[in-house]
């Protein structure tokens, strides 16, 4: 698709510079990229841990592994930790910074000083988490009124923290934004982009719109504990479900900037791998701009029995009724992508399957929530656990994952170990089904979520659940080391091994400073796999 | 076990069938999905390295097709479960009003005839009941199970929540809206009663169970106190911390306050701590207790202490 090629002679990788200061001063999108991927990385596997460690308590009914306390404690750090340091930068900031100028013929994003200074606007929100840790706060990561307003846990550090790391997120979306308005290579029209691109475009603009909110939610909560002041609080004429309101504006589109990087991760891999175009390509760009409206309109179905009226309970169902309906028309797309296809079941292929499959389950068991009646019953019970964590896990990780091994040889320039890949694909695939799908039995036979201690006619299903998180947590362990392993001692990968057509892959691996030698011409979109007719 | 609690409630079985109808489309969505994601990814397996793939980029049709098809449906669903939500707000004229007050952490109930329980819902045997709820801390949720309801209560406003009983027996209360340490031992029970008994408990003189309880002795009522009014969610046993301190060999010895004084556990201690329970707190708990004044008669507090005194 672009004819130009690099003179060997010339050609110095990204990752050639050495030194502490080549990284802190980086203005380089790849390395930015990779401060995040590390970053996040590194909260994945923390969370993780504690993950791991409630799962442990939940293996009886009584409280033996650690308090009451302890357990509120550790669910409301998983849950903060997973949510706004991995999975909201996540795959857009890590990916979205490597990838977003290379697929779009860009030397470097809009503004690489303002990029840097997000990631370090990131680490100045962990680090003011970090400082919370001495008296870790436990009100889940929902900070729901009043609870976090009375609670004598340092609500207001891990509240600022989130706060600071809200600015990271809103000003790299304003960069990936103007980006891919103004850098786009000749030739690359709004339909040839990858539909990375297009998620990445409408993950900015979530991004862009819902933060501040959140940020001003946040804000408002502090004032509330530090100054008094009764915005929540009843007896000073606040309102407690406000906070829900103003709470769910921002964190339910921030689903859809956690999940709509990985539906365009999904969209670059199953192409490459079944050498075929992929089907519906203007059905599912149109349809992530889609979902991102319609989610700025749905936020209350988090709230159907937290008080709010009727009607509104009534507007929002319907409402969010209509936002299954373009993620269902991606699922179908991808499908179909598949038929007739010459497919090659790569690790990066097996988990965009797997990501197609849970992500499945994940939306087919949100219409259960959706539905006003079901959810009165299901609300704030396992159901939502395991529908949560089939989105969350089953699709933004599974295309995390997927796009770690897609363009591993790309970002690193070396090869992992692909049996390897594959035995740990298989442990996490087990081993997820084997953790959540037992929870929406839980959750239908009424087991409340945020439970320390349990009644014991729930024991089986929620120590089996325990057994699948070890499976689960041993498959995510061989697949750091696996890959950690290809970093040292890795076969020097190929410019393209997958044969792929866009343009990050006509770059050596890994790419050159600058990426492009000079800037490519675009002359076709990146799908044009199998024979014209 | 059972895919889903016992019906016992009016509601229940009408939000089954919400349940029912969604579980059936999802399966016939999700088989169909799964179905042609393994078959072609079997079936298109790449055989060799220079396979001839066709140039499909997408079929307008199948776009409509399945856009159409799952609107249609999705309509279904949610006009199914608004109906079901719509019965589900609506409390008949008649039912018989209680008023619900969950606080951290138990449950209390306060009827029209000026009988007051804790943890225990007492209601009768097919009448309607309409329950109007408060908290005056923090968001709660009451949440049964069997009868498929929940409803969040929250400062500073009455939400309700109502239900007619179809089975006579004891079904679980949960706390399902987190509302702190001691959130998942705020549990209940809604007593169903036969229209006979709850006659008879109606008129009942003492708050709970009638004559049979005064009778039993002091320790024996402790223990059924500590269980029922819900000490025991936050007072363990077994010398395990929960919210406040254990029970387990409390009596008679010394513990620390928080101005760092000391005092001995003994009768008058104990019965300061159930009335006024930020009076004297041990060092190292929250001053979360709420009093049991007008609660717990006299006579309950004498047995809790005899009950105390046993845990050695």
């Amino acid at each position: 698709m672009a004819n130009h090629t690099i003179a060997q002679n010339v050609y110095v990788p990204f990752l050639e510079k050495k030194g502490i200061w080549s990284w802190i001063l980086t203005t380089d999108h790849k390395r930015i990229g990779i401060m995040y991927l590390i970053s996040i990385s590194f909260f994945f596997l923390v969370a993780g841990v504690f993950a791991l460690m409630l799962r442990y308590e939940l293996l009886t009914p009584a409280s033996d592994f650690v308090q009451p306390h302890t357990y509120n404690v550790l669910f409301t750090l998983h849950g903060s930790i997973m949510v706004f340091f991995f999975i909201v930068p996540g795959l857009a900031a890590s990916f979205g910074n490597f990838l977003i100028p290379l697929m779009i013929g860009a030397p470097d994003v809009a503004f690489p000083k303002l990029n840097l200074g997000s990631y370090w606007i990131y680490l100045l929100g962990t680090l003011i988490v970090l400082i919370a840790l001495a008296k870790p706060a436990d009100t889940g990561w929902t900070f729901y009124t009043p609870y976090s307003a009375t609670t004598d846990t340092d609500v207001v550090l891990i509240t600022l923290g989130v706060f600071v790391l809200g600015f990271s997120s809103i000003l790299t979306g304003l960069n990936f934004i103007v980006t891919i308005h103004k850098m786009r290579a000749p030739g690359m029209t709004w339909h040839r982009l990858p539909l990375f691109i297009w998620a990445s475009y409408a993950t900015s603009i979530l991004q862009l719109l819902a933060t501040p909110v959140v940020g001003i939610t946040l804000l408002l909560l502090i004032t509330e504990r530090t100054l008094g002041v009764g915005f929540f609080d009843p007896a000073k004429g606040g309102d407690p479900v406000l906070f829900q309101n103003f709470f769910w504006f921002y964190s339910h589109p921030a689903v859809y900037i956690m999940i709509i990087p990985a539906m365009g991760v999904i969209s670059e891999i199953i192409p490459v791998f079944a050498r075929k175009p992929i089907f519906g390509y203007k059905a599912i760009a149109y349809s992530s701009l889609g979902i991102a409206f319609i989610s700025f309109l749905v936020w209350a179905h988090h709230m159907f029995t937290s008080g709010i009226s009727d009607i509104a309970a009534t507007i929002f169902s319907f409402l969010t009724f209509l936002v299954a309906i373009p993620t269902a028309i991606k699922v179908f797309n991808w499908t179909a992508t598949l038929y007739k296809g010459s497919i090659h079941l790569h690790s990066a292929m097996l988990y965009a399957l797997a990501f197609v499959f849970l992500f499945t389950i994940g939306g087919l068991t949100g219409l259960f929530l959706g539905a006003l009646a079901a959810d009165i019953h299901l609300h704030d019970t396992y159901f939502v656990v395991a529908h949560m964590h089939y989105v969350m896990i089953g699709g933004t990780v599974m295309g995390f994952f997927g796009a770690l091994h897609f363009w591993y040889p790309k970002w690193f320039g070396r090869m992992f170990n692909e049996t390897v890949a594959k035995i740990a694909w298989l442990f996490i695939f087990i081993g997820f089904n084997v953790t959540f799908f037992p929870q929406f039995f839980l959750g239908v036979q009424g087991m409340p979520r945020r439970y320390a201690t349990y009644p014991a006619e729930f024991e089986s299903l929620m120590s089996l659940s325990t057994y699948g998180s070890w499976i689960l947590g041993a498959g995510i362990i061989i697949m750091t080391v696996n890959l950690i392993a290809g970093l040292i001692n890795g076969e020097k990968a190929p410019q393209n091994p997958y044969g792929s057509l866009s343009l990050e892959w006509q770059v050596p691996s890994p790419p050159p400073l600058e990426n492009f030698e000079e800037i490519p011409h675009v002359t076709d979109w990146s799908y044009g796999y199998g024979k014209k007719k | 076990m059972t895919w889903i609690p016992e019906v016992a409630s009016n509601l229940a079985s009408k939000v089954d069938g919400v349940l029912l109808l969604i579980t059936l489309l999802s399966l016939v969505f999700f088989i169909l999905i799964t179905v042609v994601l393994v078959y072609f990814a079997i079936k298109y397996r790449r055989k060799r390295e220079d396979e001839e793939t066709p140039y499909i980029t997408g079929s307008e049709p199948l776009e409509i097709i399945w856009t159409v098809i799952p609107s249609i449906l999705l309509i279904v669903i949610f006009v199914y479960g608004y109906v079901v939500f719509k019965d589900m707000r609506t409390p008949p004229k008649d039912s018989v009003e209680v008023t619900v007050q969950g606080k951290q952490w138990l449950w209390t109930f306060d009827y029209y005839n000026g009988k007051k329980t804790i943890n225990e819902l007492y209601v009768q045997y097919n009448r309607p009941v309409r329950l109007v709820m408060e908290a005056p801390d923090v968001l709660h949720s009451f949440f049964v199970p069997a009868f498929r309801v929940k409803q969040d209560l929250v400062p500073g406003r009455y939400t309700q929540l109502w239900f007619t009983p179809t089975k006579i027996g004891t079904f679980d209360i949960f706390c399902a809206e987190y509302c702190g340490t001691g959130h998942s031992a705020m549990l209940g029970k809604v007593i169903v009663l036969s229209p006979e008994a709850y006659e008879i408990w109606e008129k009942g003189v003492k708050a709970d169970e009638g004559a049979g309880v005064a009778s039993l002795p002091p320790v024996e009522l402790g223990a059924k106190i500590y269980k029922e009014k819900g000490c025991n969610a936050c007072h363990s046993l077994d010398g395990s911390t929960l919210v406040g301190p254990s029970f387990k060999g409390i009596f008679g010895h010394a513990v620390e306050l928080q101005d760092g004084s000391k005092v001995d556990v003994d009768e008058n201690y104990i019965k300061q701590s159930i009335l006024e329970p930020q009076a004297q707190v041990v060092k190292g708990f929250a001053p979360v207790m709420p009093s049991f004044k007008g609660i717990l008669s006299d006579e309950d507090v004498t047995a809790l202490v005899a009950y105390i005194k046993t845990l050695k």
